[in-house]
């Protein structure tokens, strides 16, 4: 009888585990983060050399990446590697649950690779602990230079698994790179991993370059440069290198994005002082003009779906956010709230429209619903602006300028993101002074 | 009560003279009318007495009777140097977001040419451009410095 209740009981744990499948909830603010164990990936003792990169400490750095993405999404907590309890290659082929599950591990990341005939072989598993299941298993070939991107492309398939959204690692950031005294600045277009390794700088800094953005498609850049102290709209080919001016306007272009599809580019015209908004298709080079007002109008984002363009004007005294349907028809006021509104951007996932919002001298990085109600004020600081929005429409980066003595001496710009739950505020490292982030799509995708 | 009459004397007085030492400060300090900047500190010369800027409120391209008196001087001295040709360079201060800035000093730069060419000075001889908040003059973070940044220059380019 004692022994029936014993192993009734074992049953009925057990089945409770198996459903026990673990989830991250990205939708409220993170106060709990989900303990994680990232084990360093096995190399095989097989490994051959490969020229600039250390293959004995490849398992270990690439695990190091994904612990560092993890951390820096605010919804994982990775454990110490001291207190791992299994060696990597036994782990990736069998964890010993119990033993991970005393250091308070809830999942584990377990992989191991293979450098050979200059091809880098990985994969990786991610356990359930609580359940003792592997929930997740993938192998893939690259070339060993990749690798970097390997610990990205990792991190993203967890994420996914884990939270139920698509990840926003192996992305990039292009960003304006910034030097020198305040009233001197040096600007020049610089390209950098999401999380601020390999940076490139793509201008020499000649000219003032500003608001570099990303074709959500492929990866040219739109930007705005004054080559030739003519200010125009440039395309950029970022792997190539190839850059043309967008259109054969008389005046001034600022303020680039590119439709969804990737086949236009809206853009402010300025003629005779007057800012009105544009589009370009990039393949027939047709223009259309899609606002003519007397006022402001610029800083234009479509929509997802390509049916709506939201902007700033000023055409009831002050800059506000407007939403139009994408051939300038029905526009439609959508702030109305207490102070200034500008840069709307479009989340890619549709829902939210982000926001810079001034007030009282302070400014906020907000989000709201695309009819302009629920607006939530995620930052406020001394001066911030542009926000981008990650691919997932999850996290939002943005620069933030600091208040300068009355020499200059002090200023700072700096790249920051933060979660649209408001919580998990920080600093981007970049080599310089950072300006008018834009975040690009998933390059694996 | 006698005491408390001698009181509220001596506060008056205090209060009076604060109030007299904050204008007096304000005014030196400043040299700002409204939020506009009024001073010759950052101001040159394209010829002497032809200042070459004017400057602007927050957020807005109208002209001053002060600007539009340097203007009808700059028309002047443009009238009368019939070879001389101009750019006018429209600012913005720090205090907005970066491509309403760029709009706004496109509005500032075009509003001083439009007031040259009603003193009969050609459009063809008045080229503009916009700086936004990229080139700011002071560089310092305060309201004096804002409001110096906040401007528009007239620059011979022959």
């Amino acid at each position: 009888m004692k022994k029936f209740i014993i192993l009734l009981i074992f049953k009925v744990l057990f089945v409770k585990n198996a459903f026990a499948l673990i989830e991250v909830d990205i939708t409220r603010g993170n106060l709990d983060p989900l303990p994680i164990a990232v084990s360093p990936l096995h190399v095989d003792v097989k490994s051959e050399n490969f020229e600039g990169i250390k293959v004995k400490e490849l398992g270990e750095n690439i695990s190091l990446i994904v612990e560092k993405n993890f951390r820096a999404t605010g919804l994982f907590n990775p454990l110490k590697k001291e207190a791992f309890v299994q060696k990597p290659d036994i782990a990736h082929l069998k964890p010993r649950f119990e033993d991970w599950r005393l250091i308070k591990a809830q999942a584990l990341v377990t992989g191991k690779l293979l450098v050979k005939d200059g091809k880098l072989k990985v994969e990786f598993r991610l356990w359930d602990l609580a359940a003792a299941k592997e929930m997740t298993a993938l192998a893939f070939t690259t070339t060993p230079s990749n690798w970097r991107r390997v610990a990205h492309i990792i991190s993203d398939k967890i994420y996914e698994r884990l939270t139920g959204e698509e990840g926003y690692f192996d992305t990039r950031i292009i960003y304006v790179a910034e030097s020198g005294a305040k009233n001197q600045r040096v600007k020049k277009l610089a390209i950098m991993d999401q999380d601020g390794a390999n940076t490139k700088y793509l201008t020499l800094g000649n000219e003032l370059v500003l608001t570099p953005r990303f074709n959500p498609t492929s990866q040219m850049v739109t930007y705005m440069s004054y080559f030739r102290n003519m200010p125009r709209v440039y395309l950029l080919d970022i792997e190539t290198g190839t850059q043309e001016v967008v259109g054969n306007f008389p005046g001034m272009t600022f303020a680039p994005r590119f439709s969804p599809d990737g086949k236009k580019i809206v853009m402010s015209f300025a003629k005779d002082g007057n800012s009105d908004i544009y589009t370009m298709d990039l393949d027939t080079r047709v223009v259309e003009r899609i606002t003519d007002h007397s006022s402001i109008d610029t800083s234009p984002s479509f929509s997802p779906d390509g049916k709506f363009i939201a902007f700033n004007s000023d055409r009831s005294g002050l800059q506000q956010i407007y939403v139009m349907r994408s051939d300038g028809s029905g526009v439609k006021r959508i702030t109305f709230g207490n102070g200034i509104y500008g840069t709307p951007v479009w989340s890619p996932r549709g829902d939210l429209i982000a926001f810079t919002k001034m007030r009282k001298g302070r400014f906020y990085i907000g989000v709201m619903r695309t009819d302009g109600t629920g607006e939530r004020l995620l930052t406020e600081n001394y001066y911030q602006e542009a926000p981008s929005w990650s691919p997932n429409g999850r996290v939002l980066v943005f620069y933030r300028e600091t208040k300068a003595g009355s020499k200059g001496e002090g200023f700072s710009a700096k790249l920051w993101s933060i979660d649209i739950t408001g919580y998990n505020e920080r600093k981007l490292n970049t080599e310089t002074d950072a300006s008018d982030p834009s975040w690009s799509s998933l390059l694996s995708k | 009560m006698m005491f408390n009459k001698n009181l509220k004397n001596i506060l008056l007085v205090v209060f009076t003279t604060l109030i007299l030492s904050a204008c007096s400060t304000a005014k030196k300090s400043g040299n700002i009318d409204g939020d506009v900047y009024t001073g010759k500190e950052t101001v040159k010369f394209l010829a002497s007495g032809v200042p070459d800027r004017i400057f602007f409120a927050t957020n807005k391209s109208s002209l001053t009777t002060a600007a539009r008196e340097t203007l009808r001087k700059q028309a002047t001295y443009l009238r009368k140097n019939k070879s001389l040709n101009v750019t006018i360079e429209g600012h913005a201060d720090e205090r907005g977001t970066r491509e309403y800035n760029l709009a706004l000093g496109e509005r500032r730069a075009n509003a001083a040419k439009d007031y040259l060419m009603t003193y009969g000075i050609s459009g063809k001889r008045i080229s503009t451009i916009s700086y936004g908040k990229e080139k700011p003059v002071n560089p310092a973070s305060t309201p004096l410095a804002w409001s110096q940044n906040r401007r528009s220059v007239t620059v011979k380019v022959n």
